[in-house]
């Protein structure tokens, strides 16, 4: 499976990853019991001469307790895996942790414009900075995006850090990550958004953090 | 006692055939036009599987498809299979066919309506169709339809394709509506002496489960239509920001009626194969009272689950969780029905013709999708595989089990009784094996396609550098769908060789108990000889005070310790 | 064979529950107006208690012309019932007189509510003139197409009535009049949401 799921580079992809596998045994388990005792009975008892089905209801609680009894194991372990998502939830998604690095990427028909607040970190000033579709972070750091759209529903998606999080026109949408590892990594638009999204992507740059200060230091040469 | 001799004597080509009332005729009208669509979704679905796989190719058979034509394409075949080919197959003709039969009546409470019905499909049907062949071509912002992209014309290019596609899901609702009604009343009111709610054939309870479901889901959705169509067509801004509207006010409003339409489409598939399962294991089905206990609350909870379609939306993260809690919830009836059925093969008397074979495969193919669905319920894992091929993968598995493989088990098992004659068991097995070979190697392949982060509705993978490495895995899933469809070919000889050289059928070819089986095959207008009058359950198979492994519904004077 | 005439003539006369069949399925189609209904209203109530604001364009509304219809369609739904107490009774004269009289309110209820939209969009409140009146038009729109298929229902017993061929049908009145009756709720509720909330 993991051989399946793109490299995780961020501080809470692991959390999430650890939920996908645990669901992944809980239901690979049950299928294998379900559909193994499913196979034993077809092949237990098929037809054969002389020997007649055995007539029984299932309607009395004694007997009705073989189903019931799975279906509270099964109730009890979905109860489990849903607490255990509250908590990875809660830490991605529920609290947005402070940090001084933000950027806006709004999306539109087709591509994402993002914009720096440049050194003074105030949003609207003249060292604003606007790229397209290229988003760049320091490695271990909380990045904190505010997500908007020009015109349909598109969704900012970082298969890497397992962020994904729709832009809505007319809402101002916060998301966060702290990535851990330098790379380029693709932003795909993961909400169909008319006949170009097919393509439309952008790309996250994390830098080593010394890295990063040569790219600001690029960026606005006066800071 | 041949129908088409009664047909052509009493009535007439178009009053027997094309304008009927009678509940039969009706229920094939269904099933020709659902069959119908299921072949150009098919089609449909070659196109974006080549496409996928050989991007910027020439689709043999075709030739080249844009990312506006593939969108289309992804919009109209998610659109055709749900509203134009599991719901006139699996409500409209198992539906029609049976609740009439099965409760010992000789039509449905109000044919004419039910004539309405089938027309007013057929119009919406229509309307489909030509949506295709408008300027701007067909609707192409995914089955789902969310605005502002459906919204406004200049978002999609679509104009008039959009409308149409509006227009002919609003048809279709209200044809469902009307079916709705006569399937409640007719179960309600015209069942036979004898036969009390506890006694029907648990096909009867999920049809009206269903019907229930879908009469109560769909308006607000009609409500939110009237909305979209207005937004488009007047300039109204109900779901466009700049005019003070709010596009989550669709999903809201498409979801609450989309989580129970699902289980709309799955009750009956479920109620299929919980008649064939007792008559090929000679046995009751297991927990006939926790089954409909089961029913009732999965019904009740499907209408509270909605959100979870929406977890990444922009919904309050709040909310996830009780939605998240009761889409657990709702796990539980489905998993109580699944461990029933496979009780009551338990010390049964099995056997394996082809409606067994697809029975068996619907709830191979079923647990696969309703387990999966844990994957998409826990929100932090929705955060990354929602809007990718692993949703996709769960929901052909969870949706492909009913309205492929329940439907085929239920073809298979009431065409003697619908045409007179049996089909081909070597036919149909092969048939079987095809089908269930081939369409667990396509969506096993999306399962994992879906976790490398491949996203939906994009008309080209190799665009993306971190998908390039699974492309493998998308020639493997299209050819294997490839040979899904090729495997139909067995299915469609049959059919209709069957139609016109099948073996004749006698009564009650599978020795069962259900009150369908009492009537001639097929059956003339009116049903049955004589009404019949019902004094057991549906499933006394095997009964110790009779020699014969079963026991009709309607044979009286037997004393029986069963429902 | 004798059932082929069965069914061509009429439908199933059993009743299990002891509920006419006609009246059983009248409900259930009620019950999908209400939540089709109850789905757009709550829509409305939910926007405007978001703080949409919308009191000075819903102040442009004429209140007496709204309760002048909600006048018009109660006394329709009066001599929907006297209608059908006529036909119980076995009066035919009353059973034509009531149902003319509910056609013709019915209609005006329709006039009435043509002459209000006309003069609205005539002053500039076209649906696109704001969400509230977005909200308006189509709400009172979609309730007025009820409005209409009713009076269509209602004509079309009305002539049956006249023509002598409501004999032995006389439910009929009784399963148009739920509609009816359902109809003129729906108005009871859209009145105060639209014209007297502030």
């Amino acid at each position: 499976m993991s051989s399946w799921l793109p490299e995780s580079v961020s501080t809470y992809g692991g959390d999430i990853d650890a939920i996908f596998y645990l669901i992944y045994y809980v239901t690979g388990a049950w299928f294998v019991l379900t559909l193994g005792v499913t196979i034993l009975f077809l092949i237990r008892y098929r037809r054969r001469e002389g020997r007649r089905a055995t007539y029984v209801h299932g309607n009395t609680l004694a007997q009705s307790a073989w189903i019931l009894v799975p279906g509270l194991i099964v109730l009890l372990m979905d109860f489990w895996i849903d607490f255990r998502s509250a908590e990875v939830w809660a830490k991605v998604m529920g609290r947005m942790p402070s940090s001084d690095l933000r950027v806006q990427v709004t999306a539109k028909q087709f591509n994402w414009e993002m914009v720096y607040p440049g050194p003074d970190g105030q949003f609207g000033t003249a060292d604003d900075l606007q790229l397209e579709n290229e988003l760049h972070v320091p490695a271990g750091k909380v990045v904190r995006v505010t997500l908007k759209s020009k015109d349909v529903i598109h969704s900012f998606f970082l298969p890497h850090v397992r962020l994904k999080q729709d832009a809505v026109p007319g809402r101002e949408i916060e998301a966060w990550f702290e990535a851990t590892k330098p790379g380029r990594y693709e932003i795909p638009c993961a909400e169909l958004c008319g006949f170009g999204h097919s393509g439309m992507k952008g790309w996250l740059t994390v830098h080593p953090p010394d890295e990063y200060q040569k790219w600001v230091k690029q960026r606005w040469p006066s800071s | 006692m041949s129908a088409r001799v009664e047909v052509e004597e009493h009535m007439g080509f178009w009053r027997g055939y094309v304008f009927s009332t009678d509940h039969k005729t009706i229920a094939k009208q269904y099933l020709a036009i659902g069959l119908f669509w299921a072949i150009v979704g098919g089609l449909l679905a070659y196109l974006m599987r080549w496409q996928l796989a050989y991007p910027d190719t020439e689709v043999p058979g075709w030739g080249f498809i844009g990312a506006d034509f593939y969108t289309m394409l992804v919009t109209m075949h998610g659109t055709i299979m749900v509203f134009f080919v599991a719901m006139p197959i699996l409500l409209g003709a198992f539906g029609n066919f049976l609740i009439p039969l099965m409760v010992g009546a000789r039509d449905m409470a109000f044919p004419r309506l039910n004539m309405l019905s089938v027309w007013t499909f057929a119009l919406s049907s229509l309307v489909l169709l030509i949506s295709f062949f408008v300027p701007g071509g067909a609707a192409a912002a995914g089955w789902t339809g969310y605005p502002p992209l459906s919204a406004k014309p200049i978002y999609t290019g679509v104009d008039w394709g959009l409308n149409l596609w509006i227009l002919a899901l609003a048809l279709e609702f209200a044809s469902f509506l009307m079916g709705g009604v006569n399937f409640l009343t007719t179960t309600v009111n015209l069942r036979a002496p004898g036969l009390s709610m506890l006694r029907l054939p648990l096909l009867v309870w999920m049809q009206i489960t269903a019907a229930v479901l879908f009469m109560l889901s769909v308006g607000p959705l009609i409500a939110g239509a009237v909305m979209l169509l207005m937004d488009r067509v007047v300039g109204t801004s109900f779901y466009l920001p700049e005019g003070g509207g709010d596009p989550l006010l669709w999903q809201h409003l498409f979801w609450f009626f989309g989580h129970p339409e699902v289980y709309v489409i799955l009750l009956p598939g479920l109620g299929i194969m919980l008649e064939i399962l007792p008559v090929f294991s000679r046995k009751p089905i297991f927990g006939y009272r926790p089954i409909i206990y089961s029913t009732i609350a999965a019904g009740i909870l499907s209408f509270v689950v909605w959100a979870h379609h929406q977890f990444i939306s922009g919904l309050d993260p709040r909310l996830a969780m009780p939605f998240s809690i009761t889409t657990i919830f709702i796990s539980v009836p489905f998993a109580l029905m699944v461990f029933a059925m496979i009780a009551t093969l338990w010390r049964g008397s099995i056997s394996f013709p082809t409606p067994m074979l697809f029975a068996l495969g619907t709830l191979a193919v079923f647990l696969v999708g309703g387990l999966t669905g844990v994957f998409n319920g826990s929100a932090p894992v929705d955060i990354y595989i929602h809007d990718t091929y692993f949703v996709v993968a769960h929901f052909h598995y969870t949706l492909f089990s009913v309205t492929f493989f329940a439907a085929f088990a239920g073809i298979y098992f009431w065409f003697p009784k619908m045409f007179g004659r049996m089909m081909n068991e070597t036919l149909g097995k092969l048939h079987f094996w095809l089908t269930f070979l081939f369409f667990n190697a396509v969506f096993v392949a999306m399962f994992l396609l879906g976790l490398g982060g491949m996203m939906r509705r994009i008309a080209n993978p190799m665009q993306y550098d971190f998908l390039q490495p699974l492309q493998p895995m998308n020639v493997f899933a299209t050819i294997a769908s490839i040979l899904l469809l090729l495997g139909q070919i067995p299915f469609v000889i049959n059919f209709f060789w069957s139609l016109v050289a099948g073996e004749v059928a006698e009564r009650n070819p599978w020795q069962a108990n259900t009150l369908e089986w009492s009537a001639p095959s097929p059956p003339p207008h009116g049903n049955f000889e004589i009404v019949p009058v019902v004094y057991r359950g549906p499933y006394e198979y095997s009964h110790p005070s009779v020699p014969e492994d079963w026991l009709p519904q309607d044979r009286p004077a037997v004393p029986t310790a069963g429902v | 064979m004798a059932e082929a005439h069965v069914m061509a003539v009429g439908v199933e006369t059993r009743s299990v529950t002891g509920i006419p069949t006609g009246k059983l399925g009248v409900w259930w189609f009620l019950a999908s107006e209400i939540v089709l209904f109850g789905g757009l209203i709550g829509v409305y109530i939910m926007s405007r208690l978001g703080g949409a604001g919308w009191s000075e364009m819903a102040a442009h509304l004429s209140v007496p012309i709204g309760t002048l219809n909600t006048f018009v369609l109660l006394t329709s739904s009066l001599t929907m019932v006297l209608a059908f107490a006529a036909a119980e009774k076995g009066n035919p004269k009353g059973v034509r007189t009531w149902l003319l009289l509910t056609v013709l309110l019915g209609l005006a209820f329709l006039i009435i509510k043509g002459f209000e939209w006309s003069s609205e969009i005539g002053a500039g409140f076209t649906p696109t003139a704001g969400a509230f009146w977005s909200f308006y038009y189509t709400m009172t729109g979609l309730h007025a197409l009820h409005v209409l298929g009713g009076v269509v229902v209602n004509f079309i017993l009305f002539l049956a009535a006249l023509l002598g061929l409501l004999r032995g049908s006389e439910h009929r009145v009784e399963l148009a009049g739920l509609y009816w009756h359902f109809v003129d709720i729906v108005w009871i509720f859209l009145f105060p949401l639209l014209y007297l909330s502030w």
